[in-house]
């Protein structure tokens, strides 16, 4: 018995004299075959052309430092807490004197790692982050043959004083301005999410 | 003078190969022993100029028969001989009718000589495509239409007992 | 040295260095040409255009580990490949390249023999061919292997008596068994293709078939065999066969054209004022020229038709194909009536 009304039972119709002949069939196949001949294709070389990136591409990420050069990570967690993939771990400490120059605020992560194999480039730690510290990139994270080397420390992760990675993109006006509304959405968020994790133990 | 040592090594091969095929155990061998003498016996045919002739034995004997045989055999997998005991009854006979056919064999080998004529004769072109169906569809038409004949009632028999339901 | 003799070993050199290089290539072809109808790119990496690929690919194969499984039959395991090679490269000596060279007044015919059976020749060699398949099928002691090997088998036998029953039309309708004489003949006349559309058709058909090319490749039919007849084999000797494969393409694709479609001839090759060699050259560029196209039809056809199932290919054998070959017989028979040709 149907369950609805919509099925219908299918009755393969008899096959006409010219279709029995099959060569009609195969004449038209091979002529839709044929007329690829003349497609372009749609291959992008990679090694030599790349393709067109968007400006807001979310590649791997970068730590940005100040203008002065500082870095400007305080390793609030806010990142991580943020990161639905759990990629990122951090270790702070605090800033000793002399050091003004290298880390902006009073608090900075000793240790700060992102496992690259976790890591979905959501770009939510991009939103969290209150420092403007973390921002994702247009780079591509190359592929390695060892695990480990996957989890990208300070070192790989904080540009240096060299070469500043440009960030221009990914702070335009109507950016920052999403990411002043989604601030403070987030921080609501944030404390759902603790008390669901609290209630949860 | 080349010829003739084709036709020693030809002679040879056939030979061999041919004992090949029944000293064997695997009837895998067999089978390509038996392949090799019909080669064989194809280049003594060229040799006598009867190129149709070689040719055909070819397409039709190593061609096609032995491919089925040797599909036979693939297909039941004989690869374990199972040398069966047989009864001294069934030996006996197996003797007997070995020897009959080999006497007949040597009775046919001793007349031979009178034979030899015709052999000459045919080292011309008797064995050319044209003269071969001249020959056929003139002289012997009538035997040739009979052989015919004889494998459609072959075919139609063997297509009647491969019908599962009998009509 | 006889100069005959000579110019008979030096053009088998040639024939076979070209067979084996053509063939080479093919394989670059097939994938240019199988990437370009999937809207792809293909080999581009080895040199230009991935020219150099076939040599990549033919170094990777000599250099791999040679693998023989321990319960095959080591004789029949490496002397398959071989025999199927073997039998893929005898063809080449019927079949007509051009008309003839003149040299110092004697002409030498580019044809390796032209042999008055060479028709049946070419018969009794594919007819042979399959044994390659088979024994190597066998020897590897595999049921994908075995299966491969009786599929191939089956196929090429069925698909061989339509084949020799179009090609009896063609040898009523020109009345020579030798490819020589045919492909002279159509210097004359039309191409044969004109009065034998429907044994150009069968033939083209059987000749997939015989070559085990899509849509009739059940005995390497990967998706359901793994790899068919060659599962077990490795190295070089997987080579050999996938290399025979293109060979035999060559050779089908060579003998349809000096068969079906006019050989070395073409239209107003009187009328253009040549002579002599320049000539001959010319005859021989366009046989190539042929044999490429028809080489373009078999990977056009195997990249746009989907696999026969076996049955299917059983009926179109012996239930569309022999009657339309023996029909196509009875036709030729009534048309040589009517046009007189009966001697």
């Amino acid at each position: 018995m149907p369950l609805t009304n919509r099925s219908e039972v299918v009755q393969p119709s008899e096959l006409s004299w010219s279709e029995r002949l099959y060569l009609p069939a195969i004449l038209k196949g091979m002529f839709i075959t044929f007329t690829h001949l003349f497609k372009r294709t749609p291959t992008v070389k990679y090694p030599e052309q790349k393709r067109d990136i968007a400006p807001v591409y979310r590649g791997q990420h970068v730590l940005k430092r100040d203008d002065a050069g500082a870095e400007r990570c305080t390793a609030c967690g806010l990142c991580a807490v943020a990161c639905p993939a759990e990629a990122i771990t951090m270790e702070s400490a605090e800033r000793n004197k002399g050091e003004e120059s290298l880390y902006r605020e009073e608090k900075y992560a000793k240790i700060y790692e992102i496992n690259m194999l976790r890591c979905i480039f959501c770009g939510l730690c991009e939103e969290a982050c209150p420092k403007e510290a973390i921002f994702l990139t247009d780079r591509i994270v190359p592929t390695t043959f060892n695990r480990g080397e996957f989890i990208y420390g300070k070192d790989k992760l904080v540009e240096t004083l060299e070469e500043r990675i440009d960030v221009s993109d990914r702070q335009r006006p109507e950016v920052l301005k999403f990411k002043e509304d989604k601030k403070h959405k987030h921080n609501k968020t944030f404390l759902d999410k603790t008390t669901t994790a609290k209630r949860g133990h | 003078m080349l010829t003739e040592y084709a036709f020693w090594f030809l002679s040879f091969l056939a030979v061999f190969s041919a004992l090949t095929m029944v000293v064997t155990k695997n009837p895998v061998y067999s089978v390509l022993s038996l392949i090799l003498t019909f080669f064989a016996i194809a280049g003594h045919y060229f040799l006598m100029n009867a190129q149709f002739l070689a040719a055909v034995h070819i397409i039709v004997y190593a061609g096609a028969i032995m491919v089925l045989f040797l599909y036979v055999i693939m297909m039941l997998n004989l690869n374990k001989f199972e040398d069966e005991k047989k009864s001294l009854f069934m030996n006996s006979l197996s003797v007997i009718a070995g020897c009959i056919l080999g006497f007949v064999l040597l009775a046919v080998v001793k007349r031979t000589d009178e034979l030899t004529i015709v052999a000459k004769a045919s080292s011309a072109e008797v064995g050319l495509v044209e003269n071969l169906g001249n020959a056929l569809y003139k002289d012997y038409l009538l035997p040739f239409e009979m052989a015919s004949v004889l494998f459609l009632a072959a075919m139609v028999g063997a297509v009647y007992l491969s019908k599962k339901e009998m009509v | 040295m006889d100069p005959i003799l000579l110019y008979k070993i030096i053009l088998c050199v040639i024939v076979f260095a070209v067979s084996l290089g053509i063939a080479a290539y093919m394989t670059w072809g097939e994938r240019k040409i199988a990437a370009v109808l999937q809207d792809r790119v293909g080999p581009d990496r080895a040199g230009p255009f991935g020219l150099f690929q076939p040599l990549a690919d033919g170094l990777k194969m000599f250099m791999k580990e040679e693998m023989i499984p321990g319960a095959s039959n080591k004789f029949l395991f490496i002397l398959a490949p071989g025999f199927f090679m073997l039998t893929a490269c005898m063809t080449s000596v019927v079949i007509p390249w051009g008309s003839g060279l003149e040299i110092n007044g004697t002409v030498y015919p580019m044809q390796i023999t032209d042999i008055n059976i060479g028709l049946l020749y070419l018969l009794g060699v594919v007819s042979i061919g399959v044994y390659g398949i088979m024994i190597g099928g066998w020897a590897s002691n595999n049921k994908y292997s075995l299966m491969g090997a009786l599929r191939a088998s089956s196929q090429m036998i069925s698909y061989e008596v339509a084949m020799g029953l179009a090609l009896i039309a063609l040898v009523m309708w020109t009345g020579t068994l030798s490819l020589g004489e045919i492909a002279r003949q159509q210097d004359a006349g039309w191409a044969n293709v004109v009065y034998q559309p429907l044994g150009f058709l069968i033939f083209l058909i059987c000749a997939f078939a015989e070559t085990n090319r899509a849509p009739f490749d059940l005995p390497e039919s990967e998706s359901e065999l793994v790899g068919g007849y060659h599962t077990e084999y490795s190295s070089m000797k997987l080579g050999f066969f996938l290399f025979a494969e293109y060979i035999n393409m060559f050779i089908s694709s060579a003998v349809l054209a000096t068969l079906y479609w006019g050989g070395y001839n073409f239209p107003f090759q009187h009328e253009l004022g040549l002579e002599g060699n320049t000539l001959a050259i010319i005859q021989t560029v366009v046989l190539f020229a042929k044999i490429l196209i028809f080489i373009f039809i078999f990977m056009w056809v195997r990249w746009t038709l989907p696999r026969f199932r076996y049955d299917q290919l059983m009926n179109l054998g012996w239930k569309v194909l022999l009657p339309l070959a023996i029909a196509n017989i009875f036709f030729t028979g009534i048309g040589m009536y009517l046009f007189g040709k009966l001697g």
